[in-house]
């Protein structure tokens, strides 16, 4: 409960110094809409050249898109952790989480938030039905609770991997490039696996499992049979991920010295 | 001048010192490139080429729109935007150079220095990952040249345009944003310009854009033929001159209506 109220008295906190600069906001979700467009532009332009990417048609494809915008629009809404090595461990800002009486992590979620970002689920729900209504989707009562479970379960993948990610940052406080490369990485999710060779696929399913938030969940909606198995491990890849992310955090913070200053 | 160059030699410097930044940024390049040259092969499938290109061609093509992008691409919109906010800009103002030119050369500083230490290792490591082919024509090779040296120019003055708007908006992150994925999309880096659709060519022939990437890239991926490659350096040139126009009365007006906000 106390979580609750915490978490809604950063929202509106967080609101009303967002409104301050009103047109600048406007503006940042416009090119946000901006950049999922171009993603769909692109599928749209390579689909006036070929009728199927590796046995997948166009609109198959516009799904699996539309889909992982939904968890990525979640995951960038609260894991906004890409600068935590500079902005907590370099300027020991850290010191002043480990004060207050909130889980450090849901802490510096707290402060980080990006709610715009969460506009990003509306483009992916309307990319989805566009798709699925041009490819006769039939969808039973229980669909849109699969749905919310395999969206947590994408949004805790890409949640785990970069909160594992910030984590090193307790052990070794230099600069790395690895979470901008990670942004990178995942992008290969957002397209069928199959068209990556064997240790690219193995990789973005078991190592960094980015197909979780993409490919494997769009199967299950898409009616892949073949692909059920892994759509269905979804969930869990996605808990696991991020309870394990938790503990290595949990174990970082134990091993953090602060900046000195 | 020599003041410019010795902006030039700084930033280039400034660099070096960093350079070990770069080393990632090559490996992030390259899972890009990795990113496409997969989806390109896919979506080549059996087919032998598309818009007459070849799938090795257009891997060349990926390869080389990327590493090019190291070279022309610069945050001086950034930077400006910056010293506008922070206040640094009115200092600048009485600094005994032209505050634009500046951040040109600061720009090509940064240019040159990724050309040496990103571009050229970043492809040689490509070219040993993925099929790309490299001309064996010299004339190929200079058109390049020419041509990378004006999509610098054309992306640059772009940027100058962006932040100088700060002058007027105060913060425009949002636009300095949405433009870099309007150059992404635009300039060919993500699309070769003639796999578009004829209308939206038709369209982008009125934007500078593809001068930044998709003019070189095809150059060096001999997509072109040489007629081709004349017209479209022409196409580099007037749009150089041409923004020089919108920067210049932007910048007359800008300094005419400045309110610092602080510094």
């Amino acid at each position: 409960m106390k979580h609750a109220a915490i978490f809604f008295h950063y929202i509106s906190q967080y609101m009303k110094t967002r409104l301050t600069y009103r047109v600048d906001m406007l503006m940042e979700i416009m090119s946000d809409l901006l950049f999922q467009a171009v993603n769909l532009i692109f599928i749209l332009v390579v689909f006036g050249h070929t009728q199927l990417l590796s046995g997948w048609s166009r609109d198959e494809i516009i799904f699996i898109y539309g889909f992982f915008l939904v968890p990525f629009a979640i995951f960038g809404a609260f894991f906004n952790i890409w600068d935590f090595n500079e902005r907590y461990i370099v300027k020991g800002e850290m010191d002043r989480i480990l004060t207050r009486p909130v889980h450090s992590l849901f802490q510096i979620i707290l402060e980080r938030m990006e709610l715009e970002s969460l506009f990003g689920m509306i483009t992916g729900l309307a990319v989805m039905i566009y798709a699925g209504s041009r490819l006769d989707l039939s969808i039973s009562w229980y669909d849109p609770f699969v749905f919310l479970i395999m969206v947590i379960g994408g949004a805790f993948v890409y949640a785990g991997i970069f909160v594992l990610l910030a984590s090193i940052s307790f052990w070794s406080d230099s600069r790395t490039s690895i979470i901008p490369m990670m942004y990178n990485i995942g992008n290969y999710g957002r397209y069928p696996v199959d068209i990556y060779n064997k240790v690219i696929r193995f990789i973005l399913t078991w190592i960094l499992p980015f197909a979780f938030v993409g490919v494997y969940p769009s199967a299950y909606f898409l009616g892949r049979e073949d692909w059920y198995g892994y759509a269905f491990l979804t969930p869990v890849v996605g808990f696991a991920f991020f309870a394990l992310s938790v503990f290595v955090w949990n174990i970082g913070v134990t091993k953090y010295r602060g900046a000195g200053n | 001048m020599a003041k410019y160059i010795e902006m030039i030699r700084i930033r280039f410097l400034m660099m070096l010192a960093y350079r070990t930044n770069y080393y990632s940024g090559i490996l992030i390049y390259s899972i890009n490139i990795g990113a496409y040259y997969f989806l390109w092969s896919a979506i080549y499938g059996d087919k032998g080429e598309i818009e007459g290109l070849s799938v090795v061609q257009m891997t060349t093509y990926i390869a080389v729109a990327w590493m090019a992008r190291a070279f022309y691409f610069n945050n001086i919109d950034r930077e400006i935007a910056q010293e506008i906010k922070e206040g640094k800009v009115a200092v600048e103002f009485i600094r005994p150079y032209h505050y634009l030119t500046m951040k040109t050369m600061q720009g090509l500083g940064e240019g040159i220095f990724r050309l040496g230490f990103f571009s050229v290792p970043g492809m040689v490591i490509v070219s040993l990952i993925f099929p790309i082919s490299f001309s064996a024509t010299l004339s190929t090779w200079l058109f390049f040249m020419v041509s990378i040296i004006f999509s610098f120019i054309v992306n640059t003055q772009i940027n100058l345009l962006t932040g100088v708007l700060t002058f007027f908006f105060f913060n425009n992150d949002g636009l300095i944003r949405a433009k870099r994925v309007v150059i992404d999309l635009f300039s060919g880096l993500l699309l070769p310009i003639s796999f578009y659709p004829g209308w939206a060519q038709n369209f982008m022939d009125f934007l500078p854009f593809q001068a930044i990437s998709y003019i070189p890239s095809m150059i060096f991926t001999d997509g072109f033929t040489q007629p081709e490659i004349w017209d479209a350096l022409m196409f580099q040139v007037v749009w150089a001159l041409l923004l020089i126009i919108p920067i210049q009365l932007l910048w007359v007006a800008a300094k005419k209506q400045l309110i610092v906000q602080g510094g």
